[in-house]
């Protein structure tokens, strides 16, 4: 089953590519518009054999990094004490849903403006991003904490702090958890739109860069490096993930022996 | 701690309790003996389980009184376990880590606490399991864990909301009497709510009857004086027991009855 799919997804990709590539040739599709794959695929060899895209890589890693953690961080603090604390809770509802409507993409400039166009404000940018959905999920998960395992861990004698880590921060493991493998990709959004829209190095000014020239080669080499770069990121999250979820059950295999 | 025999281990005293506008129970006067098994039965939506909260101390009363041993209960009550009727465990830790966590929130070390845990699983029946997480155990054994994690903290009470409720009939009797031979071991003090009218008259020293709810009361008390140690399912063929489920049958079945014409 796994193999099979595995080939057919390896079939599409590369009916996708060659068709994409004959078009142009072809001449059904203009090359300046939509350049080829076989243009792309020299461009990031050559970004690799030069050295030249390490760079850049490297600086939107940071900053992805960063704004994941630092947005994750806060997320989950704030999550908790909201959660917990239903009369903060009910108080600032309207001001996070308010800053929750702006499209971040806005503020780009704003933060620009207020820490320069180095790292500092993509990673803010990227912050803004990441914050709301860890805050959400583990609001969530504290708020769908199961009523009988709390009443019997606090039966058992748990109190404040322990039902935190025993019961309250477990549970809301797996929402947390899922909300980092979205939260890396905003992280990453955060970083490229910053990048794009003023910085002097990273992926997104890479493409910018590009764009700017009408090198469509390069935009799409940029895309390809930005899509593996996430495909990555989220692959190395679920690792940890896995490794930290043991106990949770597969789907479907739920009951075990008798 | 030595306890007074003459001091009842429970005692509700004109206990009611009110969630908004709903009654659920009114006017309850309960007490158990130090060592008394007492089965509460009643119509489903009776309140059963509000009085076994209340004793736990998970929720205050809206009236009256309830001491322990004699002392007037404020807060959770220290001296209880608590057998819930849903699944209690803790998805995210083992059948070791489950048992075990009671000892560590009191203050017992790590070591000492796992030796202990690992004696109560092998005590019912769970041996080798120890590393297994609850999504990798039957019902049956679930409650197993369930029961080594409330008895491993020795509580002098026992509270358990129809803790066999959920389990298949074979599976159920061999738990009924696996309890019976762990409550003989020590005799605490046990409050076993269910809907079951034979468990309750095979498990208890006395069964107590709720009336339908809403502003569910005390309507019978009934002592069942069958011979210990028991064997739940040889029990209820004997001619005694008929007698005594006949007995509290006839005035339970009105309240049963009651309970579903609404």
């Amino acid at each position: 089953m796994r193999a099979r799919v595995r080939t057919l997804q390896a079939l599409l990709l590369l009916f996708l590519v060659l068709g994409w590539e004959f078009s142009v040739r072809i001449g059904w599709v203009d090359a300046f518009f939509f350049s080829k794959p076989s243009d792309i695929a020299a461009r990031i060899a050559e970004w690799f054999r030069s050295g030249e895209i390490y760079g850049h890589l490297w600086i939107t890693l940071w900053e992805t990094l960063l704004a994941f953690a630092i947005g994750t961080v806060f997320g989950v603090a704030m999550g908790l004490w909201l959660a917990l604390a239903p009369t903060a809770s009910a108080v600032l509802d309207p001001f996070i849903k308010a800053m929750n409507s702006i499209p971040r993409v806005i503020l780009a400039p704003i933060f620009t403006l207020w820490f320069g166009l180095g790292v500092a404000s993509k990673v803010a940018l990227g912050v803004t991003l990441v914050f709301f959905v860890a805050f959400f999920n583990t609001y969530q998960g504290i708020k769908e904490v199961n009523p009988v395992v709390l009443a019997n861990a606090r039966m058992l004698g748990a109190s404040g702090r322990e039902l935190l880590r025993h019961v309250y921060l477990p549970s809301a493991a797996s929402w947390i958890f899922s909300s980092l493998r979205t939260s890396i990709g905003f992280a990453v959004i955060g970083a490229v739109v910053g990048e794009y829209l003023g910085a002097a190095k990273g992926l997104g000014y890479l493409i910018s860069q590009a764009e700017g020239v009408f090198d469509t080669t390069g935009v799409f080499a940029g895309m390809v490096v930005l899509a593996v770069f996430v495909v990555l990121l989220d692959w190395a999250v679920s690792r940890v993930e896995a490794r930290l979820l043991v106990w949770r059950p597969e789907p479907g295999r739920e009951g075990g022996t008798v | 701690m030595r306890v007074d025999a003459s001091v009842p281990a429970i005692q509700l005293l004109g206990v009611s309790q009110r969630f908004g506008d709903y009654v659920a129970i009114q006017g309850v006067n309960l007490e158990a003996r130090a060592g008394e098994f007492v089965a509460v039965v009643g119509p489903t939506g009776c309140g059963k389980s509000t009085v076994l909260n209340i004793v736990a101390g998970l929720r205050p009363p809206t009236e009256g009184e309830v001491r322990i041993f004699g002392e007037p209960l404020s807060g959770l009550n220290r001296l209880a376990g608590y057998l819930f009727q849903a699944d209690s465990l803790f998805p995210w830790k083992t059948a070791l880590g489950n048992v075990m966590l009671g000892l560590l929130l009191r203050g017992e070390g790590e070591a000492a606490a796992r030796e202990q845990a690992r004696a109560w699983l092998a005590k019912v029946g769970l041996a080798g399991f120890e590393n297994h997480y609850p999504h990798q155990l039957s019902g049956g054994m679930k409650k197993r864990v369930a029961i080594a994690q409330v008895l491993i903290l020795r509580p002098k009470i026992l509270l358990m909301d129809e803790p066999f409720g959920a389990l298949d009939v074979q599976t159920r009797q061999l738990m009924e009497n696996e309890l019976l031979a762990l409550w003989q071991e020590d005799k605490k003090t046990v409050l076993f709510v269910t809907h079951d009218l034979e468990e309750a008259i095979a498990l208890a020293d006395r069964v107590v009857v709720f009336s339908a709810g809403p502003a569910s009361r005390i309507v019978g008390d009934f002592k069942v004086e069958l011979p210990r140690p028991r064997d739940v399912a040889e029990v209820r063929l004997t001619e005694d027991f008929l007698k005594i489920h006949r007995e509290i049958w006839s005035l339970l079945r009105e309240e049963v009855m009651r309970a579903h014409a609404r």
